[in-house]
This record gives C-alpha cells, sequence and structure tokens, in this order.
C-alpha cells in the first residue's frame, strides 16, 4: 500500500510536471494557436499612463476568458485557461487560450479571433485604449465606415448657391424692364394730364376747332410737306 | 527724330486732344464709367493678383534660391513690367477703345494684336474657369466635419480601405479619383464626370451674373472679390504663424542661396512670372483703363499697382509656407514616430526608451547589437528637406498640400471654408478682366452685334464658354487644363507683349506717346519710361521669348499622369504626349501669336485686291 501510495504521488507528480511543462510548451512565441498581443499606453495615455504590472495582466487574462465565454457560450473559461508568456518591457507577450475541458488542447485559432473581435470595444475600454494601441497582431482590426449623410452637403450648398444666383439674375433682368414700364406709365398719366389741361384750353378756343385740332397735327402735316419731295 | 514708321491717317482714326476735353466736360459718349477712382483700382487689383500668386510665386521663390529670387524679380518687375503696365494704361486712356479699337485705331493693319489678345483671353479664361470649379467643388464639401478627403472609402468586404487610397493618401485619392475620376493618359477620354459639369456651371453662372451689366455690376462685385482674399490671407497668416513648424517653412522660402542668381533659368522664370502677374497683353487692362477720365494721372496708377502687385506676392508666399512647413513638420514627426514604434516593437525595449532626440545613437547602438536584424526593419528616411518642397505648385498645393494641411489644424471644416472662398475670389475677380478682354474686342469686330443689350453678349460668351469648356469636363480634363496652361498661357502673351511695345513706340510714335502722357497727366514721362519703351523692356521680352521657345523645342514633349498600374505610384508618372498634340499646341500657342502677321498679310491681300477690282470697275465705266 505504502509502495502504492508513493508510485501515486510520483505519478502525480510526474503528470504536474508533465502538464504544466506541456502547458509551458503551449504558450511560446509563433506558437500555431496563440497571438501576440501589443500595449501602446504611454503613446495612448500620455501623462495619465498607468503601470503595467502583474495586476493589469490579471485583468487581462480574466477579459480575455470575457470574451471566450462570450463567444463559445457554456464552456466555463477561468482565467487559468488564459496561458500567457514572452513578456517584454515594451508590454507586448503571446497568449494562448486553453479549452476549459482539457488544460492540454489549445482553442483554435479561428474562434479566438471570433471573440476577441466580438468584445474588441469591451476589451480595448477595459485598458483605455483603442485599436491602434491595443493591438493583436494578425486580427485586423474592423474599419469605422466613414460617415455619409443621406444628402451630400455639397449638393445643398450648392442649390443655395445657384439659387441665389438664379435669383439675383432674374431680378437683374426683369427690374429694368418693370421700371421702364412703371416710368412709361407715368409718363403717359403725365401726358395725359397735360392733354386734359390742353383739351380744357381748347374748348375755351373752340371757335378755332380745326386749328385747335391741328395744333396737334401740325408737325405731321409739316412733314407730309417735305416727304411730298 | 526718333524712329517711327509712316503712319498717315492716324490722326483721322483718333480722336484729337479738343475733341477729348470737350467729350470730357459733356460727359458725352455712352461709353461706360467708372463710378469712382476706388472701383477702378480694385478691379485692376483683382484681375492681377489671381490664383498664381498664391500657387506659382512661392513655389518659384523658394525652388529659385529663397530670398534671393526676390532680386531678380524685383529688377525685372521694374524694368519689364511697369513700363508695359504703364505703356497699356495710357495707351487704353488716350484711345478710349478696347483692345482691337486702340491697335485698329494706330493702324489698320495692326488689328491683329487685339484679336491675338481675344484669342489668349478666351483660351486662359475656359482653362481658368475651371480651376474656379475645382475650387467651388471643394468650396461645396467643405460644409461638413469630418472633411470628406480627412477619410478613404472602404472597399466592398469593409476589411480594409480601397486599396487605390491606401497606396498613396487620402487627398491624393480625393483629388485624383472622387473630384477628377482622372484616367491615365490624355488620350483616354473617359466620358464625362458629372461632378465638373455641376460645378463648371456654377462658376460660369456666377461669372454671368458678376458681369452682366460690365463694370456696372463687376465694378461693385470686385469690392468683395478683391478685399476679401488679404483679409483671409491675414487671418490665415495669424494662425499659420501659431501652428508648429510654420517657421521652418519660411526660413525654407526665405533662406537666399546667391548661387542661383548666376543660373539663367532663375532670371528667365522671374521675368515670366512678371509678365504673367500683371496680365499684361490679356486686353482687358487695355480696356479697363479706357473707362477713366482722360486726365486720370496713369503713371501714378501704373506704380501703385506694380507695388501692390509685389508686395501681395510676398505676403502670399509667407502665408503659403506657414502652412506648408507646418504640414511638413507634422508628417516628419509622423515619420520619425512610426520608425521610433518600428524599432521598439522589433526589440521589445519599453516605450520611452527612443525618442527624437536618442534615435540615431538608438539605432546606432541597436545596429552594433543585431546587424542583421536592423537593416531588414523598414526605417524610412525622413528627409524634412523632402518634405518641404514636395508638390507645392499649381493645383498641388491648393488640393493636396493645403487640404492636408487644413485636417490636421483644428476646426478644419471652417479653415477649409476659408481658403477655398480666397481662392474663388481670386480667381472670380481675375475672370472679370479676362471676360472683359474678351467680349469688349467680339463688340469691336462686330462679331458680336452692337445693337445687343450688355446682358445678352454676357450671356452668350458665358454660354459658348461653358459649352466649350465641358472639355475640360472629361475625365483626362487635367491633362488638358495642364496643357493649356503651359502654352496657351507662355509663348502668346510673350509675342503679344513685344508687339505692343514695337506698334507703340515705332508706328504710334513715341514722341506722339510722350505728348498723349503729357496732356493728359500733365508732365512729360521721364528718361526711364522712354530708354524701358524703345530699348530694355523689348529686349528683355525677346530674350526671354528665344530661350523660352529653345528650351521648349529642345525637350521632349512630356507630361504627368496619374496611374495606379503605374510602378512610380504614388509619384506621378511622367509620359510622352501623343503625336496629335502637336497639332493642338499649335493651336492653342501658335495661333495667337501668328494672328498678328497672319492678319496683316490678309488685309494687304484684301486690299490689294479691292484697288485691282475697283481699277478695272473704273476702266470699264470710262468705256461704258
Amino acid at each position: 500500500m505504502l509502495y502504492s501510495q508513493g508510485e501515486m504521488l510520483e505519478k502525480i507528480l510526474l503528470l504536474f510536471c508533465l502538464s504544466s511543462a506541456l502547458a509551458e510548451n503551449l504558450c511560446r512565441p509563433d506558437a500555431s494557436n496563440g497571438y501576440k498581443v501589443r500595449l501602446s499606453i504611454k503613446r495612448a495615455l500620455g501623462d495619465e499612463a498607468y503601470v503595467w504590472n502583474q495586476d493589469e495582466m490579471f485583468l487581462f487574462r480574466a477579459t480575455l476568458a470575457f470574451a471566450m465565454r462570450n463567444h463559445l457560450s457554456g464552456q466555463d473559461f477561468q482565467v487559468s485557461n488564459i496561458l500567457v508568456c514572452d513578456e517584454t518591457p515594451r508590454v507586448s507577450f503571446w497568449f494562448i487560450v486553453t479549452s476549459p475541458l482539457d488544460a492540454t488542447r489549445p482553442v483554435g485559432k479561428e474562434d479566438v479571433e471570433e471573440a476577441i473581435r466580438k468584445s474588441r470595444s469591451r476589451i480595448n475600454s477595459a485598458f483605455l485604449l483603442t485599436d491602434q494601441t491595443l493591438e493583436f497582431i494578425g486580427i485586423i482590426p474592423t474599419l469605422a465606415a466613414p460617415v455619409s449623410p443621406d444628402t451630400p452637403p455639397w449638393l445643398i450648398v450648392f442649390g443655395v448657391v445657384m439659387g441665389s444666383v438664379g435669383a439675383g439674375i432674374i431680378v437683374l433682368l426683369v427690374y429694368p424692364v418693370v421700371h421702364k414700364r412703371l416710368k412709361k406709365d407715368e409718363e403717359e398719366e403725365e401726358l395725359e394730364e397735360e392733354e386734359g389741361e390742353e383739351e380744357t384750353r381748347r374748348v375755351k378756343t373752340m371757335e378755332n376747332g380745326a386749328a385747335g385740332d391741328g395744333a396737334h397735327n401740325l408737325s405731321f402735316t409739316d412733314d407730309e410737306r417735305f416727304t411730298q419731295m | 527724330m526718333r524712329l517711327v514708321l509712316p503712319n498717315p491717317g492716324l490722326d483721322e482714326r483718333i480722336l484729337s486732344y479738343e475733341d477729348l476735353e470737350r467729350m470730357e466736360k459733356e460727359e458725352a459718349g455712352d461709353r461706360p464709367k467708372w463710378d469712382n477712382k476706388a472701383q477702378y483700382i480694385l478691379t485692376c487689383v483683382g484681375f492681377c493678383i489671381g490664383i498664381g500668386n498664391v500657387w506659382r510665386f512661392p513655389y518659384l521663390c523658394q525652388s529659385h534660391g529663397g530670398g534671393a529670387f526676390l532680386i531678380p524679380y524685383l529688377i525685372l518687375l521694374v524694368l519689364e513690367g511697369l513700363p508695359l503696365l504703364l505703356l497699356e494704361f495710357a495707351i487704353g486712356q488716350r484711345l478710349r477703345n478696347g483692345s482691337v479699337g486702340v491697335w485698329r485705331a494706330i493702324h489698320p493693319y495692326l488689328t491683329g494684336i487685339g484679336i491675338a489678345s481675344m484669342l489668349v483671353s478666351l483660351l486662359i479664361g475656359l482653362y481658368y474657369n475651371t480651376l474656379i470649379a475645382w475650387i467651388m467643388w471643394y468650396l461645396f464639401n467643405s460644409f461638413q466635419s469630418p472633411l470628406p478627403w480627412a477619410q478613404c472609402p472602404l472597399n466592398e468586404n469593409a476589411t480594409e480601405f480601397v486599396s487605390e487610397c491606401q497606396r498613396s493618401s487620402t487627398v491624393d485619392y480625393y483629388y485624383y479619383r472622387v473630384t477628377l475620376n482622372s484616367t491615365a493618359s490624355i488620350e483616354d477620354s473617359g466620358g464625362i464626370h458629372w461632378p465638373v459639369v455641376v460645378c463648371l456651371l456654377a462658376a460660369w453662372t456666377v461669372i454671368f451674373i458678376c458681369y452682366i451689366r460690365g463694370i456696372s455690376t463687376s465694378g461693385k462685385a470686385v469690392y468683395v472679390t478683391a478685399i476679401l482674399p488679404y483679409i483671409v490671407l491675414a487671418i490665415f497668416l495669424i494662425r499659420g504663424l501659431t501652428l508648429k513648424g510654420a517657421m521652418s517653412g519660411i526660413k525654407f522660402l526665405f533662406t537666399p542661396d546667391v548661387d542661383e542668381l548666376m543660373n539663367p533659368t532663375t532670371w528667365l522664370d522671374a521675368g515670366a512670372q512678371v509678365f504673367y502677374a500683371f496680365s499684361l497683353a490679356w486686353g482687358g487692362l487695355i480696356s479697363f483703363s479706357s473707362y477713366n477720365p482722360v486726365h486720370n494721372n496713369c503713371v501714378q496708377d501704373a506704380v501703385i499697382l506694380s507695388a501692390i502687385t509685389g508686395l501681395t506676392s510676398i505676403y502670399a508666399a509667407t502665408v503659403t509656407y506657414t502652412i506648408i512647413g507646418f504640414r511638413a513638420t507634422e508628417k516628419y514627426d509622423d515619420c520619425m514616430s512610426d520608425n521610433i514604434m518600428t524599432l521598439l516593437n522589433a526589440f521589445g525595449l519599453p516605450e520611452d526608451s527612443i525618442n527624437t532626440s536618442n534615435f540615431e545613437a538608438a539605432y546606432k547602438y541597436l545596429y552594433t547589437i543585431y546587424p542583421d536584424i536592423v537593416p531588414g526593419l523598414d526605417i524610412k528616411n525622413c528627409d524634412m528637406q523632402k518634405l518641404l518642397s514636395e508638390g507645392v505648385e499649381g493645383t498641388g498645393l491648393a488640393f493636396i498640400v493645403f487640404t492636408e494641411a487644413i485636417t490636421k489644424m483644428p476646426g478644419s471644416p471652417a479653415w477649409s471654408i476659408l481658403f477655398f472662398i480666397m481662392l474663388c475670389c481670386l480667381g472670380i475677380s481675375t475672370l472679370f478682366g479676362n471676360i472683359e478682354g474678351v467680349v469688349v474686342p467680339l463688340k469691336d469686330l462686330n462679331i458680336l452685334p452692337r445693337k445687343w443689350p450688355q446682358e445678352a453678349v454676357t450671356g452668350v460668351t458665358c454660354l459658348v464658354g461653358f459649352i466649350i469648356s465641358l472639355l475640360f469636363a472629361q475625365r483626362s480634363g487635367i491633362y488638358w487644363v495642364t496643357l493649356f496652361d503651359n502654352f496657351a498661357g507662355s509663348v502668346p502673351l510673350l509675342t503679344i507683349g513685344l508687339f505692343e511695345m514695337i506698334a507703340v513706340v515705332y508706328i504710334y510714335g513715341i514722341d506722339r506717346f510722350n505728348k498723349d502722357l503729357e496732356f493728359m497727366v500733365g508732365k512729360k514721362p521721364c528718361i526711364f519710361w522712354q530708354i524701358s519703351w524703345m530699348f530694355i523692356s523689348p529686349v528683355i521680352v525677346l530674350v526671354i521669348l528665344i530661350f523660352y521657345l529653345v528650351t521648349q523645342a529642345q525637350k521632349e514633349l512630356t507630361y504627368l499622369v496619374w496611374d495606379p498600374n503605374s510602378e512610380s505610384f504614388p509619384t506621378m508618372a511622367s509620359v510622352p504626349y501623343p503625336s496629335w498634340i502637336n497639332a493642338v499646341i499649335f493651336l492653342l500657342a501658335g495661333i495667337p501669336s501668328l494672328a498678328v502677321p497672319l492678319y496683316a498679310l490678309c488685309r494687304l491681300v484684301y486690299v490689294c485686291c479691292k484697288k485691282k477690282r475697283k481699277s478695272s470697275e473704273e476702266t470699264s465705266h470710262i468705256f461704258d
């Protein structure tokens, strides 16, 4: 019995060593199922940058576990399923995700990528960073589509400009015609007033009826005389 | 007795002094008049100060020795620009006619000069209005935030940006693809690009309304179009000086390189720039000064205008280079931080370890430790001088460099609107002179009936101009604009200027001209004017013309194209012109230049034929 216990202990120890060794082997740079992460905290936050330490790393692993849970619902990812290695002072490291059911089996690259894409904004905001300052090398951030309003603004401005210019042209073309007509009306009114005065004068001198008419038509009769030549 | 060609009948063709005095007193004649002197000066200033002052002079200044370029520029301004300017002012004011009328009065055989001026004004007006149409497009599109040229569109999968935009830049893509949709060569017409058509319509309509009643409407419009650019330039100067890197731009502009003065092209470019800056030989200045009262002091006007033009060129150059310096500094900083990031990422170093000041040292240190890795990294060469001299001429300056700089300034839509309104005003005020130089000769030559009201004349001209300028609305339009700019606006102007001086000095007679100036201004022009008119200015123009023709004939005709498929993309590729371009160049440059001798020849033939016919008629009459 003692021997079997010792053997059991040895076996357990061996398994433990193997698994941790395997775990370490799972996470390495250029791992086939792993991704490299790079954070540029100082570039993003400047003076308010926080120091990257193991607590922050814990937060990262927890956030990533959240992302995996979010994507593969049902599977209970733990912080221990996120293995991290090759940390540099740059603040970059490699990580690999292992399945909660079998700690030796890594989760496929596509699933990890999908999970990260889905929860990218949550991961970014946990660290007060953006797509450009929290980089997952190999996962291209989905680009924000350029803002395009329904009516192009330039059409509106063009409409305003052309409308005012067109109105201006119409005013400038029509105004002198209207002005002339108004003036003509005024002149006709004045002429009628004068004629009216003349008529009252003519009535007084009606004995020379024909001459009165002739006073108006004199110019015409003169012309007739001249043009006969 | 100076050398003057015999010119019989001159006194019958021009108004005598007594007639002029009488007309002045009675205010007779149906010729339009300026409301006041300010309108006249502002119109001339607006005509002379154009888009070229913003985007051609600063480039010339910087590429020909910076501050040292001012020396040949100012010398030639005084020796070449000023005399020709006074000549055009005085002859217009004395003979009280547009360009065709003036030269026809001096001698009927010289009408060709007026016709040449009209053709040149027409050709330049066509492509100049296209530039204004492009400016209007950018102006209309500035009323949004973010500006449309600050972002690339996504491709169909929405995974990344459109490849053409990705490889070049957002501003390049917006100009060449969205605005112009340019093809890869001038032969490939590509069809009409309708945004440009819409903007051309807007541009021609604005010109129409401003010039609808001739100078009585355009004279009011210049209060805005001539003064607004100065205000906007002042605003940009203040803003520009507060931007980071502005001083490096100004230093780059004005750093004198005295060796450049030995280079003959510097003097040639300075002479050509003075010529174009004053809008000489377009015919518009003659027209404008013919609306002046007879005793207006045109000598003073010429000096004032020259001073204003020279100072404005320098002022605009300063403002331009503060913005260019800012943009170059931004790009340099971006380039350096990219390089720093590359190094940090490759070796996993902490973020603060490398900055701009210790980059060189860090690079060398890392190179010694990892000599095999470091060269493989994509470390770009950040060259401040190269960035400062990038694309700083012509349309490239306004639509690429400046628009990029504006996107980096806080409150970009406002700056963009201001900038493009300024360019619009500069262009429109130049076009007033242009259209004057086209419409008045058309009336003088009876191509447009004199009975028509001014509105109809302007309307027809603008309509025809719009239809012809649809040539530039094609997708290859930008190459046509460059072609017109290079050939219609260069040789013909120089030849016309030369003919003008010869005509006034040797055919009209310098003595008579001096007496006219004495009558109009009260003082005979001093010896400086005499010598410049008789020898200095014609010689300078002739030298520039000959050198220009010689250098052009030797060069192979090439042009720059925007070709996404070329190897040098995003730099524009240099491609030779097709062979049929030579015919177009002859039409653009040759016909206006040769209009003078051609017209004289045609008239000679016509007169001879008429004489022969008349003498044969008379002889047959005798025998009847």
